[in-house]
Formats: C-alpha cells, structure tokens, sequence
C-alpha cells in the first residue's frame, strides 16, 4: 500500500471527472468495507480513493408505488430500518440483514457489493430476482442496464472508463410477489457463500406463476441470472412439485470450482436444495 | 459443583472477585505487545518464502537497501551460526540449530511463510515496501504436505541434516524423525482371546491456536551489547533463554519485559521474531518493531499437528478391555518435534487396560513447525479412541458412560505409558456425567428438516508442575505486592494472589499482583502444562507462609518477646501467652517501621509432576441432512479440577476449551493447495466458531483434589479441549447412524457421508 489521496466529490459530475482523469489509479468507495481490505491486500495500486457519500443523491432512498430507487452508495440498514421496504422487496432484505454483521451493515450496501462483483456476492442475485436495472453516469452521459448484465467476471464489471454506479431501480411488483434470499454457510454468520440462491415468483389470482427469477451465486465466475430455471417455471402452479423440477434446472445452469470452500458437487448439490428452499419461502412470503 | 473432597472452610478460595487486570483490560487501557512506543522507535518487515519447499539460491538485498527510510536488511547469514544443542524449556525441549534455521532460513524454505530476510525501515509502509523489494532466487522442490505422502517411498527429503531415531536405530535420509514403542502385557493374545475388536484408522488435519492478538516483539540492542526485548509471550525467561541462544549470548545480556498477551494456547512459547528485530536493531542503531500479519500467523507461527491415528481396542465377553494397540503419526512441520510424545502418554489415559501397545512417530512436512496447542496431542488421540470407545459401547448394548466406568482408570491404574496414577477424578467425573441433568434429559426435537443426536466422550491431560517463584513484600497500608514471573493467560495474576492471601487470612483486594520482566521476578518457566495457578501458585504459598514466618519476628521485636511465643491465626499475630497483645495484618503493616525495614518474602518451588485431570463431555447435534451443516444444540463440559480456586475463571477455561474443541470438530483446518500451500490464511476462512455458532456451554466443576498441592489444585485449561472433537463425533453417529474417522466433520463430509455427494 502506497499513500493515496482521498477525494470527497459532492456531485456525481465532480466525481465522475476525478474518475476519468485517474482511470484505473482511482476507485470510488461507498461503503468501503471492501475497498479499504482491498488496498491493504495489495489488489488495487491507487492515487485516489473518490468517497462517493458525500453526493446527496447516492445515499438517498426514494421510495413510491411504482418502485424503489436507491442511491450507490445507500447502506443495508437504511433498507431494512424501513418497514415499507421491508414488506415490498423481501429477497433484498434477506441479503441486507445478513451481509457481514450490524457495523458493516451500518457502512455497505448494495452498490458496492454490485460494482466490486465477486461471484459470491450476498446483494447481487436478490437484485437479479427482483428486476433490478443499474443506472450509470459517465462524461458522455447516463445508460441503464439490467444488473444481470452488469458483471463480466470475477471483480470485474460493465463500467467503462470514468464511469460510475448512480442508482438501482427495483420494480414494485405487488400483490403476489414473493422473493427470497439464502446462502449457505458452515457457520451462521461472517462467512462467505459456500453456494445461495435468490428466488422470486410473482403468482396470480389463479395460484399459476406469471413471472420467475432465480439467481445463483458463488457457483460460476459471476452471479448467475438461471434462465432455464426461471422460464420453466412460469405458467406452472405455484406449488413444491414444480418447484423441485425447477431446483434441479437450476442445478444444471452453474458452473461451480472447487476450492476451500467447497467441492464442485457439493455446490451443485447445494443449488438445488436451496433452490427449493427460497422458492418454497417466496411461496410462504405471498400467502402469508 | 460437585464436591468429592471433605469440604474445607477457605474464605478466599473458591470465590469471584473482581480480577486485579480487570479494569485496564475493559477500558483498553492495558497495554500489549503492539502498543510498545519507544522513542526512535523504527518497523520491522519479514520477507516469507511463496514456495513450500525451494532450496534457497540467491538472496539480493541490494535493491531494498538503497530505498529511502530504510535502515537495516538482514539475512539467515547475520544469525549466528549454530551446531545441534538442546536446550529445555520445560515444556519440550528445542534444538537451537533448527529454531535458528526456523527463524530465518539459510538454505532451504521448508514450508510457505518460512522467513528468509527482514528489513527495518521508518514506517510499516516503507518496510513492506522494501522488504517486497528483496529479490530470492529459489531451486523449487516437490512438497509432502501429510504424514503419508511425507513416509512414502523416494518422497522428498526436508531435512538433509536429520538422522532419525527409529526405535532407537539411526536412520539417515528420512521424513521420520522418530519413532517411538511403548508396549505392555502381551497386547497380541490379548486380542487374540478378545471377544470383540474394533480397529480404526483417523486422519486429522493441522489447525491452529486462532489467539487474537498476533505475534509481536520490539527490541533494542544498546551500545554495551545488552539486549532488551518487549513481546507477548507465555514466558519471559523461555524467550530469554532462546533468544539468548540463537544469538549466542549469555541471559543476562538479555532482558525480556512481557507485556499484557491476547491469547496464546501454546502457540506463544517459541521465538519467531524476537532475534530478528534484536538483530535488525544492532545494525540500525533503532529499536524495532515487528508485528505479524494475520496471514503470517497462520503460515509461519506455531499450529497443532494433523496426522494419521490408527486405534485398535478389544473386549472380553464381559465389556472389559481386554487390549488396546495405538499407532500414532502427527506432522511436526517443517522441523521435528510434533505432540506425539504427549499424544502417546495421553491416548489410553482413561481407561485401565492390562495391556498395551503404542507407536507414535514424529515426522516432517512442508508446513509450519508445528507447536503447543492446549493439551498438546492429545485431543487428536481423544477423536480416535473415545470413538472406538463409543462402537465398542455401542456392541455390547451398553450406556456409554456405563462403558467408560467400567473401564475407567483410577488411583493405582497403571497409564499405558508406565506411569501409576495418584488419586485421579476419572470416575468421579464420569458419574457426575451420568448423574447430570444433560445426560438425563431427553433429546427433544430439532427444527424440521434436522436430525438430532448425542454424543459423549472423556479426555486427560497430564499436566505439569516444573519451576516458578514468588515475591511478596507488605505495604505499611496492609496491602501486599506480590511480583511472579508467569504470564497472565487465563488470570492466574488473582489465581495465585487468591492462595497467598488465604494464607495470609487477608482480602485479596489487598494484594497488587503483577508480572514482572526478566530482571524483576525471579524465574519461571513457561505459562504452559495448565501448571500457572498450581505451581506458581504452590510458590505463593510458601511465599505467604515465610512472610508470616518474618511477620512473626517483627511482632517478637515489637512486644519484646520470644519468636516462640508469637502465634497467627486466621490474619491476626498475637501472643500466645498474652491476649491483649495482638496485631491484624494491616495494624502490623504500619507498625513495621522501628522493626527492622520492610517485610519482605520469597518463595520458589521446582515440582517435578502435577495432578492429572479428566473431562467428559455431552453434547447434541443438530444436523441439515440437505446441506451437512452441523448446529451444537446443547453441550456440558464435566471436569475434576482438584480445587477450584476461582471458579467463574475455571467455568470460563472448560467453555473455552470447548469451544475451540467444536471449532476443531466441525470446520476448522489448514486446507492445502496442490502447491502445498495454505488457502485458508484468514479468518474468514479458516472458520473458527463465532458466538452465534454456539449454545451457552454448560459447566459442571468435580473437585476431587490433588494429594500435591496445598488447595488441592490439578490445573484447569488443557483438559477441556481433549473430548470435544470426539464427542461430535459420537453425537453425528447418534443421529446420523454414519460413523466418522476423518476430521473436520465438516458439510461436505457429511454429505459424502451420508452418500448425497461422491467427494
């Protein structure tokens, strides 16, 4: 670790020129739970650390009927503090309550952990179930894409030079929405997914599902958004049968290594059982 | 607690009161080896082999030395030169070539971390960056990273300067530094006639201490060659005497000042950077500094040894154990001197078996120099023999503790090692177990989708006793400073102030305990062998009684009478012939002026053994049979602690124990890569229990004292950590009906057990 300047921009313009001028000797840190680790550990070699909290707008919360958009640099405890939000977007709240423990919930949030991109991030596949779009602003402008597309890799995601994470938009779905978020851990807490899975169903009058999502994490190079699985489902009754067919798609869509944490097997095998589980509990959230 | 021994009227003994430590340590006001500011005070940085196994080519300084801020590089060549010498810590002895080489590597790096230069620099930033800097040129060597791989034919050879002792036969170029027997009866026909035999093969792997605080030692070598180092370590005079001999100097050109430690298990009695920052500060004129990474800790510190155990027990028709045949083989490290030796006393420790037979080999692989860890050895011998205990139970359709007691070994049993018990609490132990309200209470019912099970299973630890001293001098207020030479680990501080003031008859409010450096404290071996509150504390007692013994003699000056004729009693000197004539302890304090000076005491002891002591454990599981995942839903720790001289801290040594004994059980492990490298080098991923893995660990103290100790103490810290791997094991049975030999039992395993997965 080399000694860095540390810039505290007040609009995102401001940041976003500090970041096209440094390019990659810069990062922008939200939280910084991860950021500061990094450093130290020598993965980045930076002249500049962009604070990016001092923007009002990033850790802002807007909330309404048609959704919710948070700012980048929100932290967990502002979401799940909030009993609206609470009820509306539960597979979010799985994630935030139980990434780290209470202080680095009090600092991290969910754009960081969707910009720092490891395939066992605990917010990314919640934001993939419930419909998630990535809002990014660089020097030529803003874009919007859907946060399944917004990793590429392992610590790698779809910023291009100078650009950065502004806010996320999460669909309200309403009545007959459920979603859920599990991770499985030795432990029962401070410890990195072994394999997890978020799930959301969004069920008619009718008891058949009309929309699916089922995400994948720490079982391939990224988050993975399982298309066969969620497809199969919709039309489906919402009931355990078609759930576990769904579970054992599910399986068949990651890709798994094998190293300290687990084996490839026991990963696939974890994918179904809680592939089954968080649908069986978005299931329960929509009756309940 | 369940008092065996005549129950005796202590007033001190036996109570909580507030630790003398307890304030600075809550406040963080205490100061620990990190907190050591000196004036010109400068920052150490290690560089560590990235290879297992590499012969050591080239090492360039050059480049490092020119950078600004720095002030001193060193290499393995600036230590002295060392020929094979044994020294004795007590605990162990070590061969100060090998710590040497240890300590900074000259011509091989026998595992990933192994120190090969240092530089000293103005900050920690500028010393990394320097020591990143030093350019080694490695020949790279294949690595055995297990006792088998390291045994098999044509593996390759870690140290070409070992000549192995096999049953007493020199062996030249091999990984077995030594090979042990210990056979009695006529193990083979024992078995022979036995009506039923069990044999098990175990595997263990490397896990480490997990202490918070990591290593760290500052020193400065002054202008007339004297050396003072600050560090935290379970002994100043063991890091004295080894700093002493790595740099070929005579102890009184070494003065060691411990300072508060954060946790230690063992894992703090050898050097590792002492002798580096002592000689980096000779070369930069500086005190320096250095403070271990959390990585370097794991790769480069002290872990306890995995290996590979093979139990074979046989029974009559009866449920007696008619034979019991151990062979034990535990991974040293990079250098000889695994726990096997203590494994070997520790395996059949508990049950009294007419004949025996035990191997234990010492062998070297790519890894760590393995160190102490909390009952050395022997909670790697407990998992395999109180699981083959556990079947053997199981054949005979008895209650597992039923089994135990039948078998249990007692006061006369002889140990299979050839020691004769003294008066031991096995089954004193073992039926507190069976009475408890754990054993009898039912199972229940886990939460849906979980199995539930119990399992039981007993663990010994010898303990030691060896060399401590105690001073006291009085306060004309009353009060008492008391200064030893022990590290303070587990609290021993008020441990020990607790059995001088009982003797004294006074509050131990009234004493200020401290542990003092190389040059204050007379000498003491290491905080080790659960031997502080028993030995150190035997020395205060007969530092209280020679202070009554000088207090009597004050009392004689002042009343103008016979010594003879001057009695205590209960904190009060008074004259036996002569009832108005009495001082309390405090009255006396300030009327020492005209009387001679200060009053002052000392007390030493040397105690060749210590009282041995048993644990059984209960414990439930629950378990996801989808995912492997194992929850502790309820666990008792049962000890015979001899005498319990303060009890919330014994409770807390049995929880602690435990503790790291679930975390052994369950998922802790050094996870090698193909490299023969450590993954796992943080605490995210070395996965120690966090508090909410754990259930309130219930405690249920035995006393059954020990015949060698005034109070009757046996020492409390190691024991609880022998049952705990086996207990889990026993219980994962019990609800599982699957039967594991392979540690940690980890998720995975226990879904390849259970056959959901192949790997």
């Amino acid at each position: 670790m080399h000694p860095f300047v540390y810039a505290a921009p007040s609009t995102v313009k401001e940041a976003v020129e500090i970041l096209t001028k440094h390019g990659d000797k810069a990062r922008p840190m939200a939280g910084g739970t991860d950021l500061l680790v990094q450093i130290r550990g020598g993965r980045f070699d930076l002249d500049m650390v962009v604070d990016i909290k001092k923007i009002p707008e990033l850790t802002s919360v807007t909330n309404n009927n048609d959704g919710l958009v948070i700012g980048s640099a929100v932290a967990c405890h502002q979401l799940y503090e909030d009993d609206d939000i609470s009820k509306n977007y539960p597979g979010l709240i799985d994630a935030a309550t139980l990434i780290g423990g209470i202080q680095i919930q009090s600092r991290s949030g969910f754009g960081g952990n969707l910009c720092n991109a490891t395939p066992s991030a605990d917010g990314i596949g919640p934001l993939i179930v419930h419909s998630t779009v990535a809002n990014i602003q660089g020097e030529s402008g803003t874009r919007s894409i859907p946060v399944e597309e917004f990793c590429t890799g392992p610590g790698r995601n779809a910023l291009g030079k100078g650009e950065m994470l502004v806010s996320l938009s999460i669909p309200n779905k309403g009545k007959g929405f459920g979603a859920a978020y599990e991770r499985f851990i030795p432990r029962n807490e401070m410890d990195i997914a072994v394999a997890a899975v978020a799930s959301s169903i969004l069920v008619g009058s009718n008891g058949k599902i009309s929309e699916a999502r089922i995400a994948l994490a720490s079982v391939g190079p990224t988050p993975i958004f399982a298309k066969k699985a969620s497809d199969f489902l919709i039309g489906k009754e919402a009931n355990e049968a078609s759930f576990k067919e769904a579970a054992a798609i599910a399986k068949s869509e990651c890709s798994p290594i094998e190293d300290m944490r687990g084996t490839i097997e026991q990963r696939q095998h974890l994918v179904e059982v809680i592939t089954l589980r968080t649908l069986n509990k978005s299931l329960e959230r929509i009756e309940g | 607690m369940v008092n065996v021994s005549d129950s005796k009227n202590y007033k001190v003994i036996g109570t909580n009161p507030i630790r003398h430590d307890g304030y600075d340590k809550v406040t963080g006001r205490a100061i620990y080896g990190a907190d050591v500011k000196l004036p010109g005070l400068i920052w150490a940085s290690i560089v560590r082999s990235p290879n297992a196994h590499a012969v050591i080519k080239n090492v360039d300084t050059s480049e490092a030395e020119k950078i600004d801020g720095v002030f001193a590089v060193m290499t393995g060549k600036d230590l002295p030169q060392q020929e094979d010498q044994f020294i004795d810590h007590g605990e162990g002895t070590e061969n100060v070539a090998w710590s040497s080489e240890n300590i900074m590597a000259t011509q091989k790096v026998l595992y990933k971390g192994h120190a090969v230069a240092a530089v000293a620099a103005i900050d920690r930033y500028v010393a990394d960056y320097a020591a990143s800097k030093v350019k080694v040129e490695y020949d790279l060597l294949d690595a055995v990273t297990n006792v088998e791989d390291a045994t098999k034919e044509g593996a390759p050879i870690l140290l070409d300067s070992l000549v192995g002792d096999h049953l007493r036969k020199k062996v030249k170029n091999t990984n077995v530094a030594s090979i042990t027997r210990h056979e009695f009866g006529d193990p083979d026909k024992a078995f022979a006639n036995a009506e039923n035999v069990v044999e098990r093969t175990f595997t263990l792997q490397m896990v480490h201490q997990g202490y918070i605080e990591p290593h760290n030692a500052t020193a400065h070598w002054d202008e007339e060659d004297r050396i003072k180092v600050w560090t935290s370590t379970q002994g100043a005079f063991p890091v004295r005497t080894s700093t002493a001999a790595i740099l070929k100097l005579d102890v009184s050109r070494v003065k060691v000042t411990p300072l508060e430690i954060g946790g230690g298990f063992g894992g703090k009695i050898p050097v590792y950077l002492e002798p580096v920052v002592s000689i980096l500060s000779r070369k930069s004129g500086r005190p320096v500094k250095a403070v271990m990474e959390r990585s370097s800790v794991f790769q480069a510190s002290g872990p306890a040894p995995g290996g590979t155990i093979t139990v074979k027990m046989g029974t009559d028709k009866d449920a007696n154990i008619v034979a019991a045949e151990s062979s034990i083989k535990l991974e040293a490290g990079g250098f000889p001197g695994s726990a096997v030796g203590a494994a070997v006393q520790c395996i059949f420790a508990a049950y009294d078996i007419p004949n025996t037979r035990i191997d234990g080999f010492d062998i070297v692989v790519n890894k760590p120099k393995s160190a102490a860890y909390r009952a050395p050895g022997s909670p790697q011998a407990a998992f395999a023999t109180e699981t083959v205990s556990d079947e053997l139970a199981r054949i005979h359709g008895m209650d597992p503790i039923d089994f135990r007691l039948q078998n249990a070994s007692k006061e006369g049993t002889r140990r299979a090692d050839g020691v004769v018990f003294p008066k031991v609490g096995n089954v004193e132990v073992l039926e507190a177990a069976k009475k408890s309200d754990h054993w009898n209470s039912d199972l229940g019912t886990p939460a849906k989708g979980r199995v539930r099970g119990r399992g039981v299973a007993s663990g010994y630890w010898f303990n030691v006793g060896l060399k401590s001293t105690v001073n006291l001098s009085v306060n004309s207020d009353g009060s008492v400073v008391l200064v030893e030479g022990s590290s303070d680990i587990g609290g021993t501080r008020t441990s020990i102030s607790m059995q001088a003031a009982e003797i004294l008859g006074i509050e131990v409010e009234n004493f200020r305990p401290s542990v003092g450096d190389t040059e204050t404290a007379g000498y003491a071996d290491v905080t080790g062998g659960s031997r502080t509150t028993y030995a150190t504390g035997f020395a205060a007692v007969k530092a209280a009684e020679n202070l009554i013994e000088v207090l009597k003699d004050r009392c004689a000056i002042i009343w103008s009478l016979d010594k003879n004729d001057i009695d205590f009693e209960d904190g009060t000197f008074f004259a036996s012939k002569d009832p108005e004539l009495k001082f309390t302890f405090k009255e006396l304090a300030s009327n020492l002026d005209n009387t001679g000076g200060p009053a002052a005491s000392s007390g030493s002891v040397d105690l060749e053994s210590a009282g041995g002591a048993f644990g059984t454990h209960i414990v439930d599981v629950d378990v996801d049979t989808e995912t492997g995942k194992t929850d502790i839903a309820r666990y008792t720790v049962l000890q015979d602690v001899g005498t319990a001289i303060y009890p919330a801290y014994v409770r807390g040594q049995m929880a602690g124990g435990a503790v790291q004994g679930i975390g052994w059980a369950l998922n802790e492990e050094y996870y090698m890569k193909d490299d023969g490298t450590q993954a796992n080098v943080s605490y995210l991923d070395y996965r120690m229990p966090t508090a909410l893995d754990l259930p309130n660990i219930e405690t249920i103290i035995v006393e059954v004292p020990n015949p060698g100790h005034p109070f009757g103490v046996r020492g409390v810290g190691e024991v609880p950590i022998c049952p705990p791997v086996g207990a889990i094991g026993n219980a994962l049975h019990d609800a599982l009906g699957k039967r594991f030999y392979d540690s940690p039992m980890k998720p995975g395993r226990i879904l390849n057990v259970l056959g959901k997965i192949s790997d």
